[in-house]
């Protein structure tokens, strides 16, 4: 479980990014994380992790400060996968690239190879363990960098806007691997503006605005609220202005055709 | 098609270091003050196109082209970018190509200058794009402190005050978030309005696109497979669904319907789903 309590966040010698926030999530949520450019998104999914530390307030993984609780304790807690995956990426060869991190925690050498293959397996990246990261594609990058982090089997996956860049096929097919990782029990926070593709696969949404949660509630219900995302800056899609017009219960695709069918069966 | 702004006939290409061609005969003609959004899978050859019709291949970019690509009257096979200076206006999928200077406001004055424009009009450019897309908080900035998101805002707002009369966007909206990606759109509406602009944009997410978008072609292992307006490409349900694109959410929601018995019309703007699904 992860547990925010009154969390402020200050660059150095920068603005102060959030500003008093108190949030808990609790095992197996899948959650998604929506603002604007600059609303603090980021900068909450780095205080989860554990890879920046509050300047006041506290966050605490399965009851663990992040202040004083060692990255390699919190590594194999929770797991983020940066916005941009060039960011990650430096060995030589794929199965180093994955290795890395199981090396640095003394995994047996023997059980390293079985691990990366499972883990790439897991994001669908067919390629021979001695291949160059380098010369992936930005979306083989990506499911690279997510693998890195399964290799370790944290308990929280925090993805940072993973479907930059992504096409459509490789969007469906991301967010169906980390709903799988979720029914298999992992928690899921995923930042991103798509917010249909998190209509139809997060069961809540946080909304983060400037540096403080402007809500926090179940994914069909935020995202149905037109009326709140037009206050707030975003623009509703088409499935939203619909759920929200049919009053359906989530603004998907098949929530939509549901409530209509239904609507015109009686009629 | 005389008022045609931008014609490619039968064009292939390929990359110095392609074994094969990217594009394979590749036709396409679009309009004067009309907007086009490509669509197809990564690798498809959406940039591709985009960086033949812009001049850059093989010029800038190495390779080999073969067949017509006229833009705004000048043959770009011959002249290569150097004929569209002031024409044509690309902004990339990644911003890191182009943001190159150290303050925005260099960045947004950078293709006004280099065009020799007198200070004046320079500085009333850069005002209107400041304005369009709401760029004052960032003016005195170094472009390299701001996110991925900003980044790409502020590549395009320097494409823009060049005021070229073809516009070529690589996915113009991946790092955009809600807010920017109305004012682009918005901007470009205006331009394509008021000045004529012609625009060419990959896109995956096209929902927003198409409400300002007169004609998708949607392109597989670099041909064009499917080609109309937006009512036309959507209405083939199984063509959208075989070449992975994604469709607007009002046309979901009628394929869904659809598969449930209903016999419905396919809407793509959110004004026609309302007729459509008769609210």
């Amino acid at each position: 479980m992860i547990k925010l309590e009154k969390v402020r966040f200050r660059y150095p010698n920068g603005p102060e990014a959030i500003k008093g926030v108190t949030l808990s999530v609790e095992d197996g949520e899948f959650v998604g994380v929506i603002g604007h450019s600059g609303a603090g998104k980021t900068t909450l999914a780095k205080l989860i992790a554990g890879l920046l530390k509050p300047s006041e307030g506290r966050v605490l993984v399965d009851g663990m400060d992040t202040r004083v609780t060692p990255a390699s304790v919190l590594a194999r807690k929770v797991g983020y996968v940066f916005q941009n995956p060039e960011t990650m990426l430096f060995s030589a060869t794929l199965l180093d690239e994955v290795a890395f991190a199981l090396r640095n925690f003394g995994y047996p050498p023997a059980e390293i190879e079985g691990r990366v293959r499972a883990a790439l397996e897991k994001v669908d990246l067919q390629k021979p363990l001695n291949a160059s990261p380098h010369v992936l594609s930005f979306g083989e990058k990506r499911r690279l960098a997510i693998a890195c982090i399964l290799a370790m089997d944290p308990s929280v996956v925090v993805l940072d806007e993973p479907t930059t860049g992504l096409d459509y096929a490789r969007c469906l097919s991301l967010f169906n691997t980390l709903s799988k990782l979720n029914k298999e029990g992992k928690t899921v926070i995923v930042i991103t503006h798509d917010t249909d593709l998190l209509a139809r696969f997060a069961k809540r949404v946080v909304v983060v605005e400037e540096g403080v949660i402007a809500r926090d509630g179940p994914a069909g219900e935020v995202l149905s609220d037109i009326d709140f995302l037009r206050a707030h800056g975003f623009t509703p899609t088409q499935l939203q202005v619909l759920a929200s017009k049919l009053k359906a219960p989530a603004p998907t695709a098949s929530a939509v055709s549901e409530t209509l069918a239904r609507a015109w069966r009686l009629s | 098609m005389e008022s045609s702004s931008v014609v490619v006939k039968d064009l292939y290409a390929k990359y110095a270091v392609s074994e094969s061609w990217v594009l394979k005969s590749v036709n396409l003609a679009v309009g004067k003050a009309r907007m086009l959004v490509l669509m197809g899978p990564s690798g498809c050859g959406k940039s591709t196109l985009l960086y033949a019709i812009a001049g850059l291949l093989p010029w800038v970019v190495p390779g080999e082209i073969k067949g017509e690509v006229v833009v705004e009257g000048v043959d770009v096979t011959r002249s290569g970018y150097r004929g569209l200076a002031g024409v044509v206006g690309i902004v990339y999928q990644n911003p890191e190509m182009q943001v190159v200077t150290r303050s925005v406001y260099e960045e947004l004055a950078m293709a006004p200058e280099n065009l020799g424009l007198p200070k004046e009009e320079v500085l009333r450019r850069v005002e209107w794009v400041v304005e369009a897309l709401d760029l004052g908080r960032y003016l005195d900035r170094d472009p390299q402190s701001l996110s991925g998101g900003e980044k790409q805002l502020i590549a395009i707002a320097s494409v823009l005050t060049m005021r070229p009369r073809v516009l070529l966007l690589d996915e113009p909206t991946s790092m955009l978030d809600h807010k920017g990606t109305r004012l682009v759109l918005e901007t470009v509406e205006q331009l394509k309005r008021e000045h004529g602009l012609t625009i060419i944009a990959a896109e995956h997410r096209v929902e927003w696109a198409v409400e300002v978008a007169d004609a998708v072609a949607v392109m597989s292992d670099g041909s064009i497979v499917m080609e109309g307006s937006p009512e036309e490409v959507f209405s083939r349900v199984e063509d959208v669904e075989r070449y992975g694109v994604r469709p607007p959410g009002a046309a979901e929601v009628a394929y869904e319907l659809r598969k449930r018995g209903f016999e419905v019309r396919v809407p793509v703007r959110l004004k026609a789903a309302h007729e459509v699904f008769k609210l």
